[in-house]
Order: structure tokens, then C-alpha cells, then sequence
């Protein structure tokens, strides 16, 4: 009742009032300066790239966080602990930041002389580092809880490792590593604060949605970046309900008759 | 699994640890103190930099108890009470973590500036702190939801029904029986939304307008300070704010719900 | 003889499971191993199974040495407590796994399987899903799937421990039944005496990671190698120093040499069965046991003066 009330009028507040404003100057201009905004080819360019990278990303999360949870529940070794805790550094460490430290290392200062500043690459690399922690957060439990028995009894009927990891544990970790998935592409595809300095956000070449509509916005046109943004927040969507749906399917087994 | 294969595992998880998280930071933390602790020092203490750690400081103050509040009146709200658009409640929670922070500055630059529906509001909103700080809001609300919600579902109504069996009253249920059930989500909540609040950049970018010794946060400094070429001063905010996030992470690490944890 | 363990000793850490352990079950024999919590009879069909690796000792099925080898390889089945199902799969699948992983041709495959699930009586279930099912089919659908690679011998590790007690005495005369029926070697380890005792050829009770006694069932009950074996098989009265069998206790209305007098202080009636709590001359108790007519002849009631002897 209280509490109801309550919790609906701050979300209303904070959160839908100004995404119904944003939708509505999207619309405002009507339906040609919409289109235009959104076809502009530099757009067109940043959402591709922004598309492009995040599924890139997310595929690379899928391997890598499994691997990295792999070895923090199934493997035992010195440091593990710090380890563990030190996923979590993209969680904690503001994107401006984590962009600079990529640029220390990988950039034109670097130490070791590896330079891929103002690259593709570089974009890859900044969206690796702050979608890290998420498929091996959401497969670490998963793995935890694991029942062991399984992989006895598949052993027992003659199932070798690789046997019993393909068949045994690979599906029942399936759908723990597609919510991360589902959750490092959201958070790939909005990124802005580690790229802003390592990809230098060279339009056609580095620069992504996000920062491109940053520029319109310091371009004195947020219409158009209220445009994009619009495109933007639909595209999320409607990945995460395709993954959703891919989760609900894989997971069916899970249903009591 | 054989030893080889243990051993290959181990080298490439944890060198894809090292090159994307361990070996950067560490960098930073050297490149930071190269000129020596003085040097870095004076960097982090000038007014700009000061201010800029107070702007952050406001924000977080602000942010954080109004998320946690809502956040355990959220929580109670959806797990138990029916009402009709809880599922749309619990969709809309989860925006802010869908989200471009861009967006979202973008979303109250025009909610709250020259031609948006609340632009005529007695005091400054966008531009000035308070649309840092509802943008802060923003972005760090769902934590302590998400962390409350399943451990209230775990604990069940029972305790609380035998509370109000035993004549304890709404407020002295939560204060004696739901709270202390729900203390540690609560606590982890709060980590991760300070570690947000503090960290947050993209949307403040866009709602302050940047303004040095005025709207500049900490986070918005370390960019200004790399884009004047002022390294080490960009180092030595980064250095401080890295120092937060380690201080984040051993929170974590202590009230990680214990699901995660070996 | 299917399985011998020869001096098998498993340790964890400092607490040592198995301590040298040797048993043998002949070939086509339904064997139970027995015993309380902590006795090591799980470990030790571990270690059979190879599933655990003992610290000494060998283990050798139909002849050949088998200590070094990983269960892949020693053509055992083995069923689970908590049925290990592979919940990510239908019961069908569940079943083929074995013979998929052997790369047996479909055909193959899809008979052996139908052949199986109506050995188990859960034909029309092969699309379900393990959590679909109820306790006792998944169980049913776990020895099939053990079945399924024709294992030299078949280990079940208390099979019917997570099902209710009605459920579980089904099973366990089906286990019986189906026993007869297949013939395979099986080993099974249950903490219930009275399952033990009703459907194995053979039981090697354990205690403490050691083997008390090895025997039928009505060895173990008329003639228990120690106190342990005689108090776990069956039921026990403390007649004096000794530990008597309640039925074995003589109640007589008149005295009869050198019985000692007793005064009835209860009675209990259970159906076909009586206990009494008595009460010797000294103070001490003892508690007997008798048939109902048995009872009635004595008219066995509260506060009666009787005469007990060991019979």
C-alpha cells in the first residue's frame, strides 16, 4: 500500500519520466527527421561498429568468463582468493579510469610497445575489460552447485573428461553463461567512459554509438541524439529478449509436470 | 583432468586476467607515483581536484541513502505484496543496468532543460548538481533491489507471521524480524551502489556541462586533467579513485552473499 | 567370485574409512554390505567402483586386477542415492547415454533402450524429463541406465535412501525380483538391516571401517560373531552380563530352577507381538518378548510376579 506507493512514485520520477521525455523529442521532429537522424551514414557507421563489437565481446565473454570460472571453482591455487576478487575490479573501477589504464599500457606511452590506440582493436579491448566479470559471475554458482554425481555416474558408463564436459557439463552451464551474455552485450552496447580516450572516437573508423551521440548532443542537436538513443535502447531490447527466449528454451527441462 | 590440461587452463585464465586487469592498473599506480609521492600529492590537492572529490563525495551521499531506502521499499513491495504491474516494476528496475549511461544523461537533459517538460523549476537542475545527482540516482538504483529481493523470497513470511502473532506491530516487525534477515543484501547492495555512484561518468558528462570548480566530479577531473595533458594529474584522481575501488572490492569480498563464495 | 578387495585400507586425511577390508562376492550373487554411519561401506564400494582410489589394497572383478583402473574402464554400473540424473536430458537419452558414448548404432540403441524401460516399467515415460518424474522412477530409470552397458557387476549405493518408506520397500522387493531376472553381480550398501535381510544372498555387516562378520541373513541373527553384530541385526535384552535375544527369554507364572523372580512393571501390545518391561529382584530391567497367545496364557498384566531364565 504505503510501500507500493511509495516505490512507484520514485520510479516514476527518476526513471520513467525522463526516458518518456527522451522518446518523446526522438518523436517530436516527426517521422523524416527521424529517419534522417538515424540514416545519417556517420549514425549508420557507429551503430554498426557498436553492434559489430558487442557481439564480439560478448562471444569472447562466453569462452574466456567460462575458462576464468572454471579455474576459480574447479582449480585450487595460491592467491585464488585475490583472484576471485579482483573480477570484480570492472564492477568497482570507474570507466574513465579503466580506459586511461588501458591506454598506459596499450597505447602510444606503452612500456612493453604495444600501440593500438585510436583502433578497433582498442574498442574491443576497453569492452572486454568492463564486461569481464559477468558470464563468470553467472556461471561461477552454476558450476558450484554443479551435482557431482552426474559426472560420476557418466564416468561409470564410460564417459571420458572431454565426454563428460561436453555432454554432462557444458548444458547444464549453458543457460547461466547466456544470462551473462545477455548482461556483458547490454553493457558493451552503452558503453562510453573507456572509450571515450583509447579509441580517440574517429568517426567511420573508432567511434561508437555512444560517443557519437555525445557529439550530437555537444553539437547542440540532442534531437538526433535522442534519435539514435531511441535506436539504441531497441536494439538492447530486442537482443535481450532474443537471448531470453534462447534461456527459457535450453532451460526447459527444468518445468515439474 | 589431466595435469597438462589443469596447467593450460589455469595459464590462460589467469593470463587473460593479467593482461586486461592486473597489468594496466598496476601501471597506473606506478606512473602515478613516478615523479615521486610529492609530485602526485600536490596533483590531487589542487582546488579543482579537491573540489572535484567533494562534487563526487555530495553526490554519493545523496545517491546512496535514497537507493538504499527505496531499494528495501522496492524490495517489500515486490516480494510480498500483489499488485497489478509488478512485473512492469520489476522490468523498469532493471532498466538503469540496459542502459547507455549516455542515454540517461541525454533522458534528464531533456526532461529538465530548456524546452523539457520540468525546465522551469525555481532552481538549476541541469548543468549544476542536482541533475548529477538524479542521474547518479539513476544509474545505481537497481543494486540493493536485486540483492534484497531473493533473500527476502529465501526467508519467507513465517517469522514475521509469528512476529505479528506474538503482538509486534508493521514497524516492529521490519525493525526486529526483516531487517536484521535482510542486513548483509542490504550491506552488499549499498557497496555496489557507492561503487557505482562513485565511479558513474557518462551521464554526469552530459548532465553538468563540465564545469570546472563547479559541476566537475572526480571522474569527469581525470578526463579534463588527460585532455589539458596534465598526466600526472590524471594518474594521481585515477590513483584515487583505484584506491576506492579496492576498498570496494574488500567490502565485496566480505559481504558477498554466500552463493558466490567457495 | 565376481569381486574381491584384498586388504583395501582408504584414508581421509586422518580419519581412516576402510582399514583393511577384504570381502568376496560370488558371481550372480545379490551381496549387501551393511553397517551404521561412518562404518565405510559407501567408501568401500567407491573404491570397488573406482570412483575412489584406496591408499592400499587391491581390487579385482571376474579375475583380472582392476585397482589401477578409472570406472570408465571397469565395465561396472553404478546407481546413486540421489539418482544422479542427468536432468539436461530426457529419460530415453538418460538411458541410451552409455551405449551412445560406446557409439552403438541407432537402431541398436533405440531397442536396447525400449527393451530396458520396460524392464523398469517405465515405458510411455522415455520423453519426460528427470524432474518430471517421481523419486522411485527416477531411481527405476537409473538402473536402467546402469543396465544399459551390460556391466559385469552392478553397484547401488543405498538405491532407495531418499525414498519414503512405502516407496522403498517396493523397490526394494522389485530390486529382488529383477535380481532374479537379470542376474547380475550386485552389490548394494544400505544402513537398514531389515532391507539387508530380505532381499541379499549374502551380508558383510561393517563397523568402524571394519568387516564384523560376512554371512546369510539368518547366520548373522542366530549366530553373531559379537555383541555388535547380535545388537545391529536384530533385537537385544540385557539379561544380566549377557546380551539375549528377547524372544530367547523363558516367562514362567512358577518358579523353575534357577529363574529369577521378576515383577511385570508394562506391557505393550503390538499386534501379533507382546513386550513386556520387568523389573529382577536387584533392581535391574529386562525386557522380553512373546506372542500374543503366548501373552495371554501367561495373563501377562501390570504388576504379575513372574520367573524369567535364558531358554
Amino acid at each position: 500500500m504505503l510501500a507500493q506507493g511509495l516505490a512507484t512514485a520514485y520510479l516514476s520520477l527518476i526513471v520513467l519520466l525522463p526516458l518518456a521525455a527522451l522518446v518523446w523529442h526522438a518523436a517530436g521532429g516527426g517521422v523524416d527527421d527521424f529517419r534522417a537522424a538515424v540514416t545519417d551514414p556517420q549514425a549508420v557507421s557507429a551503430l554498426r561498429l557498436t553492434l559489430v563489437a558487442s557481439v564480439a565481446v560478448a562471444l569472447i565473454n562466453a569462452v574466456m568468463g567460462t575458462i576464468v570460472a572454471w579455474i576459480l571453482v574447479r582449480d585450487r591455487f595460491p592467491g585464488q582468493s585475490i583472484v576471485n576478487a579482483l573480477v570484480d575490479l570492472p564492477f568497482a573501477l570507474p570507466t574513465i579510469v579503466a580506459g586511461l589504464t588501458l591506454l598506459t599500457l596499450y597505447g602510444p606511452t606503452s612500456p612493453v610497445n604495444v600501440d593500438v590506440a585510436f583502433s578497433r582493436t582498442a574498442v574491443l579491448l576497453a569492452l572486454l575489460f568492463v564486461t569481464l566479470p559477468f558470464v563468470i559471475r553467472t556461471v561461477q554458482p552454476v558450476l558450484l552447485e554443479l551435482d557431482r554425481e552426474m559426472e560420476e555416474a557418466a564416468a561409470s558408463l564410460g564417459a571420458g573428461s572431454f565426454q563428460i564436459f561436453r555432454r554432462i557439463i557444458l548444458p547444464n552451464l549453458f543457460p547461466a553463461i547466456l544470462s551473462g551474455v545477455a548482461l556483458a552485450f547490454a553493457r558493451a552496447i552503452g558503453e562510453f567512459g573507456a572509450l571515450v580516450l583509447i579509441t580517440g572516437n574517429l568517426p567511420f573508423e573508432t567511434e561508437v554509438a555512444s560517443v557519437y551521440i555525445f557529439g550530437r548532443i555537444e553539437s547542440g542537436d540532442p534531437r538526433s541524439a535522442a534519435a539514435v538513443s531511441v535506436v539504441l535502447l531497441l536494439i538492447t531490447f530486442l537482443a535481450l529478449l532474443l537471448i531470453g527466449a534462447l534461456r527459457r528454451r535450453v532451460t526447459r527441462h527444468d518445468a515439474v509436470a | 583432468m589431466t595435469r597438462l590440461r589443469r596447467y593450460a587452463l589455469r595459464f590462460i585464465g589467469l593470463g587473460y586476467l593479467g593482461v586486461l586487469l592486473a597489468a594496466p592498473v598496476g601501471l597506473v599506480f606506478q606512473r602515478a607515483f613516478q615523479d615521486g609521492f610529492g609530485a602526485a600529492w600536490d596533483a590531487v590537492t589542487t582546488p579543482a581536484a579537491k573540489h572535484a572529490l567533494v562534487v563526487t563525495l555530495i553526490i554519493a551521499a545523496i545517491a546512496v541513502p535514497a537507493n538504499t531506502i527505496f531499494g528495501i521499499v522496492c524490495a517489500i513491495a515486490i516480494v510480498r505484496h500483489r499488485f497489478p504491474g509488478k512485473n512492469v516494476v520489476n522490468v523498469i528496475v532493471d532498466l538503469p543496468l540496459a542502459l547507455s549511461p549516455i542515454v540517461v544523461g541525454l533522458a534528464f537533459l531533456l526532461l529538465f532543460g530548456t524546452e523539457g517538460w520540468l525546465a522551469d523549476l525555481p532552481f538549476d537542475v541541469v548543468f549544476a548538481l542536482p541533475g548529477m545527482v538524479l542521474a547518479t540516482i539513476f544509474v545505481s538504483l537497481p543494486f540493493v533491489v536485486r540483492e534484497v529481493v531473493p533473500v527476502l523470497r529465501e526467508i519467507g513470511t513465517e517469522q514475521e507471521q509469528a512476529a505479528a502473532t506474538l503482538g509486534a506491530g508493521g514497524w516492529q516487525i521490519f525493525r526486529r524480524v526483516t531487517f536484521p534477515a535482510i542486513r548483509w543484501a542490504v550491506a552488499y547492495g549499498v557497496v555496489l551502489t557507492t561503487a557505482r555512484a562513485l565511479g558513474e561518468f557518462g551521464a554526469i558528462s552530459v548532465v553538468s556541462g563540465r564545469l570546472i570548480g563547479k559541476t566537475e566530479s572526480l571522474t569527469l577531473h581525470v578526463e579534463e586533467r588527460y585532455q589539458s595533458f596534465d598526466y600526472v594529474g590524471a594518474y594521481a584522481a585515477s590513483v584515487l579513485l583505484a584506491m576506492l575501488a579496492i576498498a570496494t572490492l574488500v567490502a565485496m569480498t566480505v559481504f558477498r552473499p554466500k552463493e558466490e563464495t567457495r | 567370485m565376481a569381486i574381491e578387495a584384498h586388504s583395501v585400507t582408504k584414508r581421509f586425511g586422518e580419519f581412516v574409512a576402510v582399514d583393511d577390508v577384504s570381502i568376496s562376492v560370488p558371481t550372480g550373487s545379490l551381496t549387501a554390505l551393511l553397517g551404521p554411519s561412518g562404518s565405510g561401506k559407501s567408501t568401500l564400494l567407491r573404491v570397488v567402483s573406482g570412483l575412489e582410489q584406496p591408499d592400499a589394497g587391491r581390487v579385482v572383478i571376474e579375475g583380472s586386477d582392476v585397482t589401477g583402473l578409472p570406472p570408465q574402464r571397469r565395465g561396472i554400473g553404478f546407481v546413486f542415492q540421489h539418482y544422479a540424473a542427468f536432468k539436461h536430458m530426457t529419460v530415453r537419452k538418460n538411458v541410451a547415454f552409455g551405449l551412445e558414448i560406446r557409439r552403438r548404432p541407432r537402431a541398436e540403441i533405440k531397442t536396447r533402450v525400449d527393451e530396458l524401460l520396460e524392464l523398469v516399467q517405465l515405458t510411455g515415460l522415455a520423453k519426460r524429463y528427470p524432474a518430471q518424474l517421481s523419486g522411485g522412477q527416477r531411481q527405476r530409470m537409473a538402473l536402467a541406465r546402469a543396465l544399459a552397458v551390460e556391466p559385469t557387476v552392478l553397484l547401488l549405493d543405498e538405491p532407495f535412501g531418499a525414498l519414503d518408506a512405502r516407496v522403498r520397500k517396493e523397490l526394494r522387493a522389485w530390486l529382488r525380483r529383477l535380481h532374479e531376472e537379470v542376474h547380475v553381480t550386485t552389490i548394494f550398501v544400505t544402513h537398514d538391516q531389515e532391507e539387508a535381510m530380505e532381499i541379499a544372498d549374502q551380508i558383510v555387516l561393517m563397523n568402524q571401517g571394519r568387516v564384523e562378520q560376512v554371512g546369510g541373513a539368518r547366520d548373522l541373527y542366530e549366530q553373531p560373531a559379537n555383541e555388535f553384530v547380535m545388537s545391529f541385526i536384530g533385537p537385544v535384552s540385557h539379561f544380566g552380563e549377557e546380551l539375549v535375544r528377547p524372544h530367547d527369554i523363558d516367562v514362567r507364572r512358577e518358579p523353575n530352577g534357577s529363574a529369577e523372580r521378576a515383577t511385570v512393571e508394562r506391557v505393550v501390545h503390538l499386534g501379533f507381538e507382546v513386550r513386556a518391561d520387568l523389573a529382577l529382584e536387584d533392581g535391574r530391567e529386562v525386557w522380553v518378548q512373546m506372542t500374543r497367545d503366548e501373552a495371554k496364557a501367561l495373563d501377562l498384566r501390570q504388576g504379575a510376579q513372574v520367573f524369567v531364565a535364558k531358554s
